[in-house]
């Protein structure tokens, strides 16, 4: 029996571990936690309206309607990065994007919204984060896609990129279309 | 004299770890508890939770706001009368199951939980088999060791 060739082996098959260890870690984020909430409905909220504290608006507006819900804050630098490619896409999108600010001064919330744009259709103020926590989230920018049922049928955990858009958010706006007809 | 000199700078670093511990376990937020008990039971809770920001480090560690709002929440529940199992649901059913240090026994976490003691197994019986030929092999001849083992 020769066993020349046996640590040999042995070196391949840890080399074999840690390259796929090392693939496995970059096709799934181990920063990324994984949403429950896909496929659930999505939690209630009635949350006052960005520089308007005594209007409020809550889910219960949205009823029946697919939506983007986007979380952003004026404090969260890549939702500097996202923010343009909102501007841009918001018609093509055809669902309207709720602005989801974010534990934020609602003063600074209104100065980056005027400096950068407002692609939001509305925008609530969640000052406490409360809702937040409902929604699972722990960091900005995220978004969830909701549809006319209420349920979540995406998550996006960072920016939203053109590619974002043309390969997750499209073919699930496409699939929710069909749904409803 | 030397012996002397050591003792008292170890006495003197003693004091000043003493005196920093309560500084560190401190830095968390004040939170009002009515009593010890109910603080110990919330940090042994704490300890058990992930921080989602700073996923190496526990809720009752993390500085981040979402480790304090979700420190906050969790008292919270904890006032309202709600078991540990309870605010770990609520936990887990936003955050999913990487909130728990703990992973939860099911089968996508066999592996997880039995993969060490099945590598023992195997190892055991790797080890057992070797001993066992080494044992057949008569002991006299030492020339017999194979030219083959000197890599």
């Amino acid at each position: 029996m020769n066993t020349r060739f046996v640590p040999l082996a042995g070196f391949a098959l840890v080399a074999a571990l840690l390259g796929f260890g090392i693939s496995y870690m970059r096709n799934n984020s181990m920063n990324e936690v994984p949403s429950p909430l896909i496929g659930k409905p999505a939690p209630t909220f009635d949350l006052p309206r960005l520089g308007d504290p005594d209007s409020r608006f809550g889910s219960k507006d949205l009823n029946g309607k697919p939506y983007l819900l986007n979380v952003f804050a004026s404090w969260c630098f890549a939702c500097r990065d996202e923010h343009p490619v909102l501007m841009a896409e918001r018609e093509a999108l055809g669902i309207p994007i709720i602005g989801f600010n974010y534990k934020d001064e609602p003063d600074d919330a209104k100065r980056w919204l005027e400096q950068f744009g407002d692609p939001y259709s509305v925008v609530i103020a969640d000052r406490e984060g409360r809702i937040a926590i409902d929604f699972g989230v722990y960091g900005a920018p995220e978004s969830f896609l909701v549809d006319g049922k209420g349920i979540i049928r995406y998550k996006r955990i960072g920016a939203i990129t053109p590619e974002v858009i043309a390969f997750e958010l499209k073919p699930r706006l496409a699939a929710m279309k069909g749904e409803v007809q | 004299m030397m012996h002397g000199t050591r003792s008292s700078f170890l006495r003197a670093l003693l004091l000043v770890l003493a005196l920093l511990t309560p500084a560190i376990a401190c830095a968390i937020d004040a939170l009002p508890f009515k009593d010890r008990a109910e603080e110990q039971r919330f940090q042994n809770l704490a300890r058990q939770l992930r921080c989602l920001v700073c996923q190496n480090e526990s809720l009752a560690d993390s500085s981040a706001d979402l480790a304090k709002d979700l420190r906050q929440e969790v008292f919270e529940q904890m006032r309202q009368g709600k078991a540990d199992a309870e605010i770990k649901t609520y936990l887990t059913a936003r955050y999913s199951d990487f909130v728990l240090y703990n992973p939860p026994l099911r089968g996508s976490t066999f592996l997880l939980w039995f993969g060490p003691l099945l590598i023992l197994v195997i190892g055991s019986a790797v080890v057992f088999r070797i001993v066992r030929r080494r044992a057949a092999v008569p002991r006299n001849p030492p020339s017999a060791v194979s030219s083959e083992d000197d890599w």
